[in-house]
């Protein structure tokens, strides 16, 4: 171990020692509430600026006998997963001290789970991957049953974690029997033994079981089951973190062993690139067209991330370098427009689950014009119109589809999001155009509620004017 | 020596593997569902040392201790969330934990 | 039959039987015992692997943590029999059990392809397995990083068991 590994490794050293010393200033201090926000906001800008500097100075390097690989797509994966922190800090303290789930511990575990997602961006191998992906299930279980009075806050929990677990153990046999057959848990390996292995039946079994546990992860078709439940029933800053942060680094486990294999040329790729497609076509059309029947909103949000995790695996059956960077921006972009939705949803929602459905929406605009404003702009961004981020996400996946040969699944793509116009621009119509049912109580947001609101309006509307930057860093 | 081919150990984890999957799926007390994802990460362990052996390689032994770690506190976490729902629902039966409907 | 194979054939069924009768039986606390059954066998073949360190750990880690904590929990929610085992909707464990018995010949077939040369490594298997080798692998700088981080993963635990169950939180 070296200095260059410490330095390569700084931006998730930074995070976790942050997570630490919050930890301990909640032990120690009493009404730490403010002084740990604090703490996790520094700590995420310090995360931040260690990882721009090691994309500077060290763009592409490996460290720690190339555990970890540092620069190009993984800073902008820790920038996804920095950004959905510090909005999720600034959104929390209100929230979650109104619906009674208003622990300090939340800043810990938060801390932990973005150290966890920083490990997975930058593993160059499946043993960080997975211990990074286990650092934020783990925190994700407590914090999705944080509102531990509430029945269904507890099930939540536990749905999740029984099928987080279980999806562990698939994803790691994968592991076990790629290990086996390239002989190393390096995707270094895959890339160079793959081609080679004299197991080849075990390889692909392996690499379909990592799909299977990740595809759990992401929540993609037909591994979706528990996201409906587990995000309508976890307080809503969690699930706007877990539904942005935690599918970002899911993906970015997916595209750190997918891609060396699309590299190989190992014989049985064609195969490998139907099979995505068809989870992708699954995912796409079972979420938006089971979203057109929800009446709650949360709920709707939930079915519609099972269709983003769709559009975003297009970019894996694509395989190829538009995909990954497609993949990578499509995130930021999700990133921006999914919490910002979710923030407004949360900032709406009363203690009890109440305004939550979508006849509490009708006439928001006359009740509350700024929040309908705001919210028309994150509906329009995921429907994927011009010029909002969202619409440059598509564009480029379908671009890389395309590229790849699989126009067909650019169709459905497109298909899909006609559908998903129903729902998404359904709930604007909703907001402007029809009458309130009774009088709604709600809707006023602290200033640090509306400064994430702010972030995630900069952030929708500067992503969608300056793409080819941010596709620069991915490239990188 | 090793003397056993190494199938003999793939084999033996892969039947327990698909036990402990045929138990997630069927059980519906939670703290048995728990033990039976215990059983499935435990044969993906007999297979990590397997191949860790027989290929002369750390990765596979170390792998199985991170494993153990993960497994140790997936089992504080889950109790205690067990235990948070039987505190305001006296069950641990997954069938009867459906408030989250539409 | 050698004696490698006998230790193997006793162990095997030892560990397939246990397994079995954790996902049969009606009473949670003859469940975790069979697991820890399981769990001593796995132990004893590790041992025919030459994996001491992981055969030791095994039983410290597994049968010694994890499966106490487990019967503590149900001896305190007090959990009898169960009458109805199987879940409410027998059509999702129809599909269960199918999809993995296909799962199950899938792998057994891809395993069986495998055919190893025994010579491979094995020499090297005896030192591999002892303490010093795997502590020399622990702090190398290619797994002390991962090492290092799975220590958080314990630390949340650790927090959120305190935060789900607590009873009085400030």
């Amino acid at each position: 171990m070296t200095q260059t590994d410490l330095l390569a490794g700084l931006a998730i050293e930074i995070v976790s020692i942050f997570a630490l010393i919050i930890m301990l200033t909640d032990a120690l201090v009493e009404r730490s509430t403010r002084l740990c926000e604090t703490l996790s906001i520094v700590g995420l800008l310090g995360g931040l600026a260690a990882s721009a500097y090691a994309h500077l100075t060290m763009p592409g390097q490996t460290a720690f006998n190339g555990m970890i690989v540092v620069g190009g797509m993984s800073t902008l994966y820790d920038a996804i997963f920095c950004g959905a922190g510090i909005m999720t800090v600034l959104l929390a303290r209100e929230y979650l001290t109104r619906v009674g789930g208003m622990f300090d511990e939340f800043y810990t575990l938060l801390m932990m789970s973005i150290a966890g997602m920083m490990l997975m961006g930058h593993s160059a191998d499946s043993m960080p991957m997975f211990v990074g992906l286990e650092v934020m299930s783990i925190c994700f279980y407590v914090m999705a049953g944080l509102m531990r009075n509430k029945l269904s806050s507890n099930e939540a929990a536990l749905k999740y974690f029984l099928l987080g677990a279980f999806a562990s153990g698939f994803l790691l046999y994968g592991i076990a029997l790629v290990y086996g057959s390239v002989g190393s848990t390096a995707y270094s390996a895959i890339a160079a033994k793959a081609l080679s292995t004299q197991f080849p039946t075990l390889f692909w079994v392996g690499i379909g079981m990592m799909i299977i546990g990740l595809g759990f992860k992401v929540a993609a078709f037909p591994f979706h089951q528990w996201a409906p439940d587990v995000y309508h029933g976890a307080p809503t800053v969690v699930t706007g973190f877990m539904s942005t942060a935690g599918k970002a680094a899911a993906f970015s486990g997916f595209v750190g062993f997918i891609a060396p294999t699309m590299a190989s040329g190992v014989p049985g790729l064609e195969k490998a690139k139907v099979i995505l497609a068809l989870l992708a076509v699954g995912s796409m059309l079972v979420g938006n067209i089971t979203a057109l029947a929800q009446t709650n909103v949360k709920r709707m949000l939930a079915y519609s991330s099972v269709a983003h995790a769709g559009y975003l695996m297009i970019g894996l059956a694509a395989g190829n370098a538009a995909g990954w960077t497609g993949i990578t921006y499509y995130l930021v972009a999700y990133l921006f427009m999914q919490i910002g939705a979710f923030a407004v949803v949360g900032i709406l929602e009363r203690e009890n689950g109440g305004n939550l459905t979508v006849d509490d929406y009708r006439g928001l605009a006359r009740r509350r014009p700024g929040l309908a404003l705001v919210m028309s702009l994150f509906m329009f961004s995921l429907t994927g119109i011009p010029p909002f981020a969202g619409f440059f996400g598509k564009y480029y996946l379908f671009n890389a589809a395309i590229q790849a040969d699989l126009t067909w699944l650019a169709i459905v793509g497109v298909v899909s999001s006609v559908i998903s116009v129903w729902f998404y621009l359904g709930l604007v119509v909703i907001m402007y155009f029809r009458e309130p049912l009774g009088e709604m109580e709600g809707g006023e947001a602290s200033i640090s509620s509306r400064t994430a609101l702010a972030l995630s309006i900069i952030g929708t509307l500067l992503i969608g004017l300056i793409p080819q930057a941010i596709i620069n860093i991915a490239a990188r | 020596m090793l003397t056993l081919p190494i199938e003999y150990y793939l084999t033996l984890s892969a039947v327990i593997f698909i036990i402990g999957t045929i138990g997630v799926l069927t059980r519906r007390n939670a703290i048995i569902i728990f033990m039976c994802i215990e059983l499935m990460l435990n044969s993906v362990n007999l297979t990590l040392v397997a191949f860790s052996q027989y290929m002369g390689d750390m990765a596979g032994q170390i792998m199985v201790l991170l494993v153990m770690t993960v497994a140790a506190a997936e089992a504080a976490v889950g109790l205690a969330i067990v235990l948070a729902l039987f505190r305001n629902k006296q069950t641990v039966y997954v069938d009867e934990v459906n408030v989250l409907k539409w | 039959m050698s004696l490698d194979l006998t230790f193997f054939i006793i162990l095997a069924i030892m560990a397939a039987v246990s397994a079995l009768m954790v996902i049969l039986r009606k009473n949670p606390i003859t469940s975790a015992m069979s697991l820890v059954l399981h769990f001593v066998s796995l132990a004893g073949l590790y041992l025919t692997l030459h994996a001491q360190f992981m055969a030791v750990i095994q039983m410290l880690v597994y049968a010694g943590a994890i499966m106490v904590l487990v019967v503590f929990v149900i001896m305190l929610l007090n959990l009898g029999r169960e009458e109805k085992m199987a879940v409410r909707q027998s059509a999702r464990a129809a599909i269960g059990i199918g999809a993995s018995m296909v799962l199950g010949a899938l792998l057994i077939w891809g395993l069986t392809q495998v055919m190893r040369p025994v010579a491979a490594g094995s020499s090297q298997a005896m030192v591999n397995g002892q303490i010093a080798s795997v502590g020399k692998a622990l702090f190398s700088t290619a797994y002390v990083f991962p090492f290092e981080m799975v220590s958080l993963v314990l630390l949340a635990a650790a927090v959120g068991a305190v935060v789900l169950t607590k009873r009085n939180l400030k």
